[in-house]
Parts: C-alpha cells; sequence; structure tokens
C-alpha cells in the first residue's frame, strides 16, 4: 500500500506540471480532441499542449520522417490544400503533423524535414510525443497504424480537419497535390469569419 | 465524507485485489493474422497479464479515485453515451452489475486509463492471442477440434443472458481465467489488425504498395472464434462500448508487481 502511495505521488510529480490547469480543460467542448491533454514537442524542440492549438481551424495528420513514399505526399497533400486557399485565408490555418514514430522521429529529424520542405512555421508544426501518447491521438483521429517489422509503419492517411474548438469536421484519405474538392471547400468553410 | 466512507468500502474488500500471472511468451508464435510482411510468427516477448477481467468492483474504485473517469464526466470524446449505463449511478453499481461480473461498456480510452492507474496497460493483440491459444493442460490448444467446437459455442450463445461472475471454472495452465466464453476484450492496439491503405489509386500503386500495403492473410480460416473476435475489434472505435465489451490489463514482465 505504501508502495502504490510512493508510486502514485511519484506519477504525479510527473505528470502534474504538464496538464492544463482542470479548469481550461473543462471549457474546452466535450467532442474536441483538445480534451486529451497531451505534451508534444515541436520541430524546434519546443514543448506544447495539443490544447494551445485552440482558436484556429486546424489540419492534422500523422506521418513518420523515414517513410519514402506515402509520408512526403501527405506533407505534398496539405502544401496542396495551402496554396489553393486565399492568403487571407491561409493565415487563419493551422497545421500540425504529429509523428507516428517518436523512437526514431527525434526534433532533429523533425526539423530536417521541416527545413527541406520550406515549411512555413507561422501555421506548420511537425511535432512528436510519447508513444502512448500517439496511439491515443491517432484513435481520436480516426488514424489507423501498425508498426512492422522493419520499422516502417502501415498506415490510413487521413488529413483531419478540426475546428478551432477542436471538433472534428471531417477528413480526407485523398493523397496527391491536389486537394479533394469537397476537403477544400469544407476548409475554406471552416476559415470564413463567422458573421457577427 | 460519504466518499471517503465508499471509499474504505471498496478497498477494504479483497475482491479488488488484481492477480498478474507471468506467461513465459514465445520467439515465434503462429499468429492468425499473416501480414505481408511476415510469415505469420510473431515473436511474444514473457509478460504478465491479469488473470481475471477488471470487474465492476475494481472499476468502481478507479473511478471512485479519478473522477475524471466517472459516468457523465468522461467527454464524449473518450466515453460514448452508453458508457458504464448498466451501472445504477456514477459511483453506484445497483442491481444490474454485479461486483464480482466483469466490466462492461466501457471505451478503449477509459480501459487504458485503468490499466495506467494500475502501473500496466491494455494487452496487445498478439499478447492476446497467444494467451488466448491455451487450454489447461497445453499452451497451444488451437489444432484441438473440441477445443475450437467448446470456445465456438459461447458465440452461440444468446448475448441477452447475463454475463457470469469473473474467475468461474478451470484457469488454463498459466492460471488465466475467461479469455474465452465471458466477454470480448479490448486490445491496445484493436486499430491496428486489419488496417490498409485505401489511397493506393492516388499516385503510383507500385510505389504506395511499400508504405501502404496492409493486407492480412489469416493463417488458419477454421479458427472462427478468434476472425470473430479480430473482426468485432477492427470494427470499433476507441470511444465504443458494448454490453459484452471487457478488458483486462497486462505488463511487461521485467516490472515488479507494486
Amino acid at each position: 500500500m505504501k508502495r502504490t502511495l510512493v508510486l502514485l505521488f511519484a506519477a504525479l510529480a510527473v505528470v502534474f506540471p504538464q496538464t492544463l490547469p482542470a479548469a481550461d480543460l473543462q471549457t474546452i467542448p466535450e467532442n474536441s480532441v483538445y480534451r486529451f491533454d497531451a505534451v508534444l514537442s515541436d520541430q524546434s524542440g519546443n514543448d506544447f499542449h495539443l490544447g494551445e492549438r485552440r482558436g484556429r481551424p486546424l489540419l492534422v495528420a500523422m506521418f513518420y520522417t523515414s517513410c519514402r513514399y506515402v509520408c512526403p505526399l501527405i506533407i505534398d497533400s496539405v502544401k496542396g490544400v495551402e496554396h489553393a486557399l486565399s492568403e487571407t485565408e491561409r493565415g487563419r490555418l493551422g497545421i500540425l503533423l504529429v509523428s507516428l514514430d517518436p523512437a526514431r522521429d527525434d526534433t532533429a529529424a523533425l526539423k530536417s524535414v521541416f527545413d527541406k520542405r520550406k515549411l512555413d512555421a507561422t501555421r506548420w508544426t511537425l511535432a512528436r510525443t510519447s508513444e502512448s501518447n500517439v496511439r491515443t491521438l491517432a484513435a481520436l483521429l480516426g488514424v489507423r497504424y501498425r508498426a512492422l517489422a522493419d520499422g516502417e509503419f502501415n498506415h490510413t492517411s487521413a488529413l483531419v480537419l478540426l475546428d478551432s474548438e477542436g471538433r472534428r469536421i471531417t477528413s480526407s484519405d485523398a493523397l496527391g497535390a491536389t486537394p479533394d474538392a469537397k476537403f477544400l471547400a469544407a476548409v475554406r468553410n471552416a476559415l470564413e469569419i463567422p458573421a457577427k | 465524507m460519504r466518499l471517503t466512507a465508499l471509499l474504505m468500502t471498496v478497498l477494504s474488500s479483497g475482491a479488488l485485489a488484481e492477480d498478474f500471472v507471468r506467461l513465459p511468451g514465445q520467439p515465434a508464435f503462429a499468429s492468425i493474422l499473416r501480414y505481408a510482411e511476415s510469415d505469420g510468427k510473431v515473436s511474444i516477448a514473457p509478460f504478465q497479464l491479469m488473470t481475471r477481467p477488471v470487474t465492476n468492483a475494481q472499476f468502481l474504485a478507479f473511478v471512485v479515485k479519478h473522477p475524471e473517469w466517472r459516468r457523465g464526466a468522461a467527454p464524449a470524446i473518450f466515453a460514448e453515451p452508453r458508457y458504464l449505463e448498466h451501472w445504477s449511478g456514477p459511483l453506484l453499481l445497483g442491481d444490474s452489475a454485479e461486483p464480482e461480473q466483469p466490466v462492461t461498456r466501457v471505451s478503449w480510452f477509459a480501459a487504458r486509463a485503468y490499466c495506467e492507474a494500475s502501473n500496466a496497460r491494455l494487452p496487445t493483440w498478439s499478447e492476446w492471442e497467444y494467451a488466448a491459444a491455451a487450454d489447461a493442460t497445453r499452451a497451444d490448444a488451437r489444432q484441438d477440434l473440441a477445443w475450437r467446437d467448446r470456445i465456438l459455442r459461447w458465440y452461440a450463445k444468446p448475448s441477452n443472458a447475463a454475463i457470469a461472475r469473473v474467475g468461474q471454472g478451470v484457469p488454463d495452465l498459466h492460471g488465466v481465467h475467461d479469455l474465452h466464453g465471458l466477454i470480448w476484450e479490448w486490445v491496445d492496439d484493436y486499430a491496428a489488425m486489419l488496417v490498409s491503405a485505401d489511397n493506393r489509386n492516388q499516385a503510383d500503386p507500385d510505389l504506395l504498395k511499400f508504405c501502404g500495403a496492409g493486407a492480412l492473410d489469416t493463417n488458419d480460416r477454421e479458427n472462427y472464434a478468434v476472425l470473430m473476435r479480430i473482426a468485432m475489434l477492427s470494427a470499433l472505435e476507441g470511444h465504443d462500448t458494448t454490453g459484452n465489451l471487457g478488458f483486462r490489463c497486462a505488463r511487461d514482465s521485467s516490472e515488479d508487481s507494486p
């Protein structure tokens, strides 16, 4: 019992500095992905809470940097959406790609892809988090994946559109530089400034 | 105050003890799943598994300690509206949920949170499949037709009958109960088993197969009972709950029991 308590306190000590204030979590809609209070780390090594992405619509996808074929296409697909938007629309969109492979995708690997693909830091984030968080986040987004013995992953490659509160609006499995028309329309719609 | 009293009651009952048992694992276990990239053999490291599914009483003790997982408090993104709906109240089992019955109507997120709180995790599908291959005398009884028939009989039973208490009957040779014949069980990688890429038509199909081919074949088409598990788990989302879906926890074998 005593050992359990010690363990419990040890666990709390680790977890506590990383959680959002409970009051903040309570203000997030209960069907929002942002109810998952995960800490991620971006391509510059800065930690952030998933919930800090609240406030503007977000395009989320999961990828890994060592993937040769589909993952570059995921970035192409998001860029395709980006380019189809007007300057004003682009400015309102956030983009978050989370690695499926935290063991190999360290900050340097993320940074390297970030630079190589010339991603715009005002809206793009490449991030990593714990393996357990990856599984939870994938489940919340509806992304299914499986680690293969050779270090690659099989995964569905959905781009998921969240509204400014983190609620899922729609997703697209279409890959390639030309975005799916319906998906693009949904992104545009989400980026419209609501009429006062 | 009432909570404290309740907590003392649940904590003092011996029924809350979680028994883990060590399973030796197997370097080349013949999974019923044969993925394109493997020959159907998976390496199962030694691990610990709860000898019984988590009970209503155990899950009640968990939500007493973790208010965020109480019915009504757990956000919809983590647990659909039917979460624990057969309990009389958020902290009350009532007549439809006996303490020693396995807890059901729990989402994958909730099951994971429970295991984490026990310094454990959900078993992987391979671990579950390996454990469930045993009978009372053999580590792998799957080729025995009589064993298969016995298991299949449970699936033929109507599911509206009350679920039995955990741990009735004879354990398998590892000392584990109820892997068949009581409930369906969550596994950590429930979403991974039938992953296949639906997007091969978007670009060069030959290229995409390397990264996106999720094909699996089944080694053993006669083993319907296990195939049904795979089909059912693959159809679920993490927030889903059903009246006969519960879970048990596992641990890496290097970790000591607390």
